[in-house]
C-alpha cells in the first residue's frame, strides 16, 4: 500500500499550504482508522459489563427488576434526532465544499445544525439525570439492587462517553474552522462516527436493560 | 563466547533433568484412589516435556557451538526446506502430545469432578475463614444443623453459628479443628467459607478446592492409606495465609469409630 | 541515503524550543520513549528491591532490614516484616513489575521510540495523546508509590486483587483501606493510557507509513507492537470495567462481587448476593491477553535483534513469524479459564480451556523452531544484545515447558498456587521478557544515544544473569513439584521446614543477580556519558532506524521523505555487493517479497 495521497495543487503556486494539507490529510486518515479501533474498545467495555450483567443476574438470586423510568424513550428520541442533525452539519459543509473555489480556506463551522446537535445531546444527558431522580425518589439507590447497579452504571458510563462526545465535536468544529481542506472527508466525520456510534450504544444497553427487568 | 554458552546451556539442561528425574524434590506418595491416575498424567506430561525440553535446548546449544562467528569465512547456508518441516514438525508432534494428555487427562480429571458420589459416603461440612479451618461431622442423627452466620462467635467456639437452643438437628453437629476419616471409606466435603477466598489442598490426597464466598463446593474422595496429613490454605487470604493450616487424620474404620463416639458423649 | 526523494516534508508539529517543551511534556515521540523507558528502570529498580526484601524474609524471617522500618514502621518494626507487610511487598512487587516494567519499557519504551522511525513516519499519529499516555501512567505509577507512604500501607490481596479480599475494605486486613483504593486508582491509570497507547500504535502503523513501506516490509519488531496495540486495546478494554466494578463494592456498597452472610473483623458485612468467580473470570480475561502483551513485543524485539546478528534472513521470512504472533493474540483471548481450574467454576468448562490452552504452545512452538534453526548454518555473532536474544530463546523453552503441566486441568490441581506456577511465570515473564528488554537496550542504545555500551561490562551482566536466574527460577519449579505454596510470607509448615535450605540458596543467587543488575544500570548511566562514539549503523543492520543519525535529528530523518525497497532481513543476499542491503537502499536484488 503507497503512503499518502496528496491532493492535486491547486492553481496558486502555494507550496507549503499543500504540504501543510499533505500533512493534515494524513493525521485525518489516521483519525478515522483511530476512533473506529476506539469504537472497538468502548464496546468491548461494555460487552464485558453486558456479561457482568447476565452473570449477577443468574448467580446472585436477589435481582429485582423495575420499571425503567419512562423519560429515557424521550431521551432515546433525542439522542438519535442528535445524530440526523449531526448528519444535515455534515451535508451542509460537503456541499459548501462543492461549492468552493478554493480547497483549503473552506466553510466556516458546522452551522446551525452542529449547535442543533450539541443542544440534543445535552438535553440528553439532562434527561438522563432526571431519569436518575425519578429513580431516587422511589429509593432506588446505586447500592439497592443489583438491577439498580446496573442501570447506574451503564447509563453513567455512556453519559460520560456522550459528554466526552461533545468535546469531541466542539474540538472537531473548531479544526473546520481553522480552515481544512478535504475531498469527501473531514474532522466533523471522524466526530460523526463516534456520535453515531453513541446513539447505537445507547439504544443497545437500553435494550438490554429493558429485557432483563 | 558462543561455546562457552553452548556449554552453559547443555549444562543447566542436564542439571535440571537430573533433579526432575531423580525426584530429588518430588511429590509426597499418593494416599487417595484416584491419585494415581494424576501420577501417570503427570509422569506422562514430565516424559513428553522433558524430551521437547532437551531437545530444544541441546539444539539451540548445537547450532550456536557450530555456527559461531566466522569472521566472515564460513559460507551460510539455510535450513533445508525452510519453515515447513518445522511447521509440520510442531504441528504433528505437539498435536499428538495434546490430544493424548487430553484423553489422559479427561479421566484425571473426571475421577474427581465427574464420577458419581457414593451414597454411603461421610459428610462432613467444612468452613474456611481467616485463619483455620473447621470441620464439622452431623452427629448420631445423621443431619446437620442449619449456619447463621450473625450468630458466629469466635469467643464461644460457634464458628458454624449453629443454634443449638432452636434447631434440633443442631445440637449434636460435631465441630472440630482437624479433619479425622477413616481410611478406605467415600467421603464428601462440603467447603463454604466465611469471609473471603480460601483452598482445600492436601498434597498426598492430590486434591486442591478453592473455597468460594457465597457457594457451597463439593468434593469427594476416599483416602487408602492412615496417617496425619497437612491441609493448608493455597489461595491468599490475608496476613495469617501462611499460618492457616488444619490436620488430616486418616484412621482405621475402629479407630474413627470410637473417636466419633468420644466426640459424640464429650458434647 | 536515498538521493531520489530529497522532498522536504513538513513537520508534524514544530520542534520545541523551551526546556519544558523538549524535556517534560515533549511531543516528540523519542522523548516519551525515553520517558517510557526511564519509568520503566526505576519502576524495576523498585520491584527488584521489593523482591530483595522478600526473599530476605523468606529464607531468614527474623532478619532485619534498618531501611524498611523507616519506610514503614508498623510493616517492619525493628526492621523486621510482618506477615502482612511481606505481602504487601509481594502485592506491589507484581503489580509494579507487570504493569510498569513488562508491559511499559518494550512496548511503550522501545515502541514509542523506533515504531515511528521503522515505518518512516516522523512521528506518532497522535503527538499529544502520546504525550498524554505517557503522563497518564507517570500518574498511574506514584499512585503505586503512594502505597508506601500512607499510613496503612499498601494493599496485601495480591496484584490479581481477588474480592471479597480487596473489596469488603479494611474489615480484611492491613492496606486493605486506602492502600486497595490507590492500587486501583493507579491501574486504572495504567489501562487508559494503554488504550490510547493502543490507539496511536495501531493508526501509525496502518496510516503513516513511509513511500514502499508495505505490509510485507514492516520489520518484525514493529509487527510485534501492532499485534500487541490490537490485543492491548480488546484487554485492557475489559480490565477497567472489572476494577471500576471493584472500587463501586468498595466505596460505594454496591455488590458485584460480594456474596452475603460473610463474616469479616466480627462483623457481618452488609453486601449480598455478588459473585467472587465474575470478578476473576473479568480479571483474567484481561490476565491472560496481558501476559502475551508482555511477551509479544519481545517476540519482535528478538526477531528483529537475531537477523542482524546471525547474518541471515529468519526461515519463513516475516510471514511465518508474524502468523504465530497473530494466532498467539487470538488464542490468548479464549483461554483465561485455565487460571480458574480449581476456582470452583464448572468442571466442564475447565476441560473447555483446556484445549486452546495446550494448543496455544503450537504457535509458540513454531516460533521457537524459527529462531533455533534459523541458526544452522548461520555466522553468529556474539555481541551483549546477540547474547541475550540467544539467552532468551533458552528461557522461553524452559518457560514454555512448565505451560504444558499447567494446562492440564488434574495436573494444575496438583501444582496450583505453588512455587511451580512462580517458577513458571517468571521464566516466561521475568526472564525471557525481560531478556529482550535487555537486547532491546543493549542493541538500540548507540541509536539513541551515539553512544555504545561497555561490552565488557555487558557480557558480565548476561553471565551472571543468564546462569542466575536460572539458578533463582528453576528450583522453583521443584518446589512446585514438592507442594510447595505461593505466596506464604514464613515457611511453617511441617513439609515446608525441610524446604527452608533451597529457599535460602534461592534468596542468596537473587541477591547476587540483584548485584549483576546494578553493573547494568552503572553501565547504561557511564555509557549515556562517556561510551564509545558510535556510527550510524554499529551492528551493520538494515532496517529504517540505522539510516539515520544517532541519535536522530528531531524529524528522524533530518528533512528526508524515505523509499523503502526491501524487506527488513535482507542478509547475506545472493547477488547482492555486501552482506546486507538496507531497506532503503535502491540496489535492486533478486527477492520474493
Amino acid at each position: 500500500m503507497s503512503s499518502v495521497t496528496y491532493p492535486q495543487s491547486t492553481a496558486r503556486a502555494d507550496a507549503v499550504s499543500a504540504r501543510v494539507a499533505a500533512s493534515r490529510s494524513l493525521t485525518l486518515k489516521a483519525s478515522h482508522t483511530a476512533i473506529w479501533l476506539a469504537v472497538c474498545a468502548i464496546a468491548m467495555s461494555f460487552a464485558a459489563l453486558t456479561s457482568a450483567l447476565i452473570v449477577r443476574q443468574g448467580t446472585g438470586m436477589d435481582w429485582k427488576p423495575f420499571v425503567l423510568p419512562p423519560i429515557l424513550y424521550l431521551n432515546t428520541f433525542l439522542l438519535l434526532t442528535s445524530s440526523a442533525t449531526l448528519e444535515l452539519a455534515r451535508k451542509q459543509i460537503a456541499g459548501a465544499a462543492a461549492n468552493s473555489q478554493s480547497e483549503t480556506r473552506l466553510l466556516s463551522h458546522g452551522g446551525k445544525w452542529l449547535y442543533a446537535t450539541l443542544g440534543l445531546a445535552l438535553l440528553f444527558v439532562l434527561g438522563q439525570t432526571l431519569a436518575w431522580h425519578n429513580l431516587a425518589a422511589q429509593g432506588l439507590f446505586l447500592a439497592t439492587n443489583p438491577s439498580c447497579s446496573f442501570f447506574y452504571v451503564f447509563t453513567a458510563l455512556h453519559g460520560l462517553h456522550v459528554l466526552g462526545g461533545v468535546l469531541g465535536l466542539l474540538y472537531a468544529n473548531r479544526r473546520l474552522t481553522l480552515g481544512f481542506p478535504f475531498a469527501t472527508a473531514s474532522p466533523l466525520s471522524v466526530a460523526a462516527v463516534y456520535w453515531h456510534f453513541m446513539g447505537i450504544l445507547w439504544v443497545y444497553l437500553f435494550l438490554i436493560l429493558r429485557i432483563r427487568m | 563466547m558462543g561455546k562457552i554458552f553452548a556449554v552453559v546451556v547443555v549444562a543447566i539442561a542436564i542439571a535440571t533433568a537430573y533433579f526432575i528425574v531423580g525426584h530429588v524434590y518430588w511429590m509426597p506418595e499418593d494416599i487417595s484412589v484416584h491419585g494415581h491416575v494424576i501420577d501417570e498424567q503427570i509422569i506422562e506430561t514430565t516424559a513428553g516435556a522433558g524430551i521437547l525440553f532437551l531437545l530444544g535446548q541441546f539444539v539451540l546449544a548445537a547450532f550456536v557451538f557450530l555456527y559461531g562467528d566466522s569472521k566472515g569465512k564460513r559460507k551460510l547456508k539455510a535450513w533445508p526446506g525452510g519453515a515447513k518441516p518445522l511447521i509440520w514438525a510442531a504441528v504433528v508432534l505437539i498435536g499428538i502430545e495434546i490430544l493424548t494428555l487430553s484423553f489422559i487427562g479427561s479421566k484425571a480429571w473426571g475421577a474427581v469432578y465427574f464420577s458419581p458420589v457414593d451414597p454411603s459416603a461421610l459428610p462432613i461440612d467444612v468452613q474456611a475463614e481467616q485463619f483455620a479451618f473447621y470441620f464439622r461431622y452431623p452427629g448420631p442423627d445423621g443431619r446437620f444443623g442449619g449456619t447463621h452466620p450473625e450468630l458466629i462467635d469466635e469467643g464461644s467456639q460457634n464458628y458454624f453459628g449453629l443454634d443449638p437452643a432452636n434447631d434440633v438437628a443442631a445440637r449434636d453437629d460435631i465441630v472440630v479443628a482437624s479433619l479425622t476419616i477413616p481410611v478406605n471409606k467415600p467421603v464428601l466435603l462440603t467447603l463454604h467459607s466465611k469471609d473471603v477466598g480460601h483452598s482445600f489442598y492436601v498434597r498426598e490426597l492430590r486434591i486442591q478446592q478453592d473455597f468460594v464466598p457465597g457457594i457451597m463446593i463439593p468434593i469427594h474422595f476416599t483416602a487408602t492409606k492412615t496417617g496425619k496429613y497437612e491441609i493448608v490454605c493455597t489461595q491468599l487470604c490475608g496476613l495469617g495465609h501462611y499460618n492457616m493450616k488444619a490436620y488430616l487424620n486418616v484412621v482405621s474404620q475402629d479407630e474413627f469409630d470410637q473417636w466419633l463416639k468420644g466426640q459424640s458423649s464429650g458434647q | 541515503m536515498d538521493q531520489a526523494s530529497t522532498q522536504k516534508v513538513v513537520p508534524h508539529h514544530e520542534p520545541p524550543h523551551s526546556f519544558i517543551r523538549k524535556y517534560i511534556f515533549s511531543l516528540d515521540h523519542k522523548v516519551i520513549g525515553k520517558q517510557y523507558l526511564g519509568l520503566g528502570l526505576v519502576a524495576a529498580f523498585v520491584g527488584m528491591a521489593l523482591s530483595w526484601a522478600m526473599r530476605i524474609h523468606l529464607g531468614w524471617p527474623d532478619a532485619s532490614i534498618p531501611l524498611l522500618s523507616k519506610l514503614s514502621s508498623n510493616g517492619a518494626p525493628g526492621g523486621v516484616i510482618t506477615p502482612e507487610y511481606y505481602l504487601s511487598l509481594m502485592t506491589m512487587h507484581g503489580t509494579i513489575m507487570a504493569f510498569f516494567v513488562l508491559t511499559a519499557a518494550p512496548l511503550s519504551g522501545f515502541g514509542n521510540y523506533f515504531l515511528p522511525i521503522q515505518v518512516g513516519a516522523e512521528d506518532m499519529a497522535f503527538p499529544r495523546m502520546n504525550m498524554s499516555s505517557f503522563w497518564i501512567t507517570f500518574l498511574g505509577f506514584i499512585l503505586a508509590a503512594a502505597t508506601f507512604v500512607i499510613p496503612d500501607g499498601p494493599p496485601i490481596s495480591g496484584w490479581t486483587a481477588y474480592p471479597p479480599l480487596s473489596a469488603v475494605g479494611p474489615d480484611a486486613g492491613p492496606g486493605q483501606g486506602w492502600g486497595q483504593n490507590l492500587w486501583g486508582l493507579s491501574i486504572a491509570c495504567f489501562t487508559i493510557a494503554s488504550l490510547l497507547g493502543a490507539l496511536n500504535f495501531l493508526a501509525t502503523t496502518l496510516d503513516m507509513r513511509t513511500k514502499g513501506m508495505t505490509l510485507s516490509r514492516l520489520p518484525l519488531s514493529v509487527w510485534g507492537w501492532f499485534i500487541t496495540a490490537a490485543l492491548g486495546l480488546l484487554a485492557f478494554a475489559v480490565l477497567l470495567p472489572c476494577a471500576l466494578l471493584l472500587m463501586l463494592d468498595r466505596l460505594a456498597g454496591t455488590s458485584f462481587y460480594i456474596p452475603g452472610g460473610l463474616v469479616l473483623s466480627d462483623k457481618l458485612q452488609p453486601h449480598t448476593g455478588g459473585s467472587p468467580l465474575l470478578f476473576q473470570h473479568l480479571f483474567w480475561f484481561f490476565g491472560h491477553p496481558e501476559v502475551y502483551l508482555i511477551i509479544l513485543p519481545a517476540f519482535g524485539i528478538i526477531g528483529h535483534v537475531l537477523p542482524t546478528f546471525i547474518r541471515k534472513p529468519l526461515i519463513g521470512g516475516w510471514r511465518v513469524l508474524t502468523a504465530c504472533m497473530v494466532l498467539i493474540a487470538f488464542l490468548s483471548l479464549v483461554v483465561w479459564g485455565h487460571h480458574m481450574f480449581v476456582s470452583g467454576m464448572s468442571p466442564y468448562s475447565a476441560m473447555l480451556f483446556s484445549v486452546p490452552t495446550m494448543f496455544i504452545t503450537i504457535p509458540s512452538i513454531i516460533a521457537m523452531l524459527i529462531w533455533i534453526f534459523s541458526l544452522y548454518g548461520a555466522d553468529i555473532r556474539f555481541s551483549t544484545p546477540s547474547l541475550f536474544s540467544l539467552g532468551f530463546l533458552s528461557l522461553f523453552v524452559s518457560g514454555g515447558i512448565g505451560g504444558f503441566f499447567l494446562a492440564q486441568p488434574s495436573i494444575d490441581s496438583y501444582l496450583h498456587a505453588t512455587y511451580f506456577v512462580v517458577g513458571h511465570f517468571h521464566f516466561t515473564m521475568g526472564m525471557s521478557a525481560v531478556f529482550a528488554i535487555f537486547a532491546g537496550f543493549y542493541y538500540w542504545f548507540p541509536k539513541m544515544t551515539g553512544r555504545l555500551m561497555n561490552e565488557t561490562l555487558g557480557k558480565v551482566h548476561f553471565w551472571f544473569s543468564f546462569i542466575g536466574m536460572y539458578g533463582i527460577f528453576m528450583p522453583m519449579h521443584f518446589l512446585g513439584f514438592a507442594g510447595h505454596v505461593r505466596r506464604y510470607s514464613a515457611l511453617v509448615d511441617d513439609y515446608l521446614i525441610p524446604l527452608i535450605p533451597t529457599q535460602r540458596f534461592i534468596s542468596i543467587v537473587a541477591l547476587i543477580v540483584g548485584a549483576a543488575q546494578l553493573v547494568f544500570f552503572f553501565n547504561f548511566i557511564w555509557s549515556y556519558y562517556k561510551g564509545k562514539k558510535a556510527a550510524d549503523n554499529p551492528w551493520e543492520a538494515t532496517t529504517l532506524e540505522w539510516d539515520t543519525a544517532s541519535p536522530p535529528p528531531f524529524d528522524n530523518f533530518g528533512g528526508r521523505h524515505l523509499t523503502v525497497y526491501h524487506g527488513p532481513m535482507e542478509y547475506n543476499v545472493e547477488g547482492s555487493k555486501g552482506d546486507y542491503v538496507m531497506q532503503t537502499s535502491p540496489e535492486p536484488i533478486g527477492e520474493k517479497t
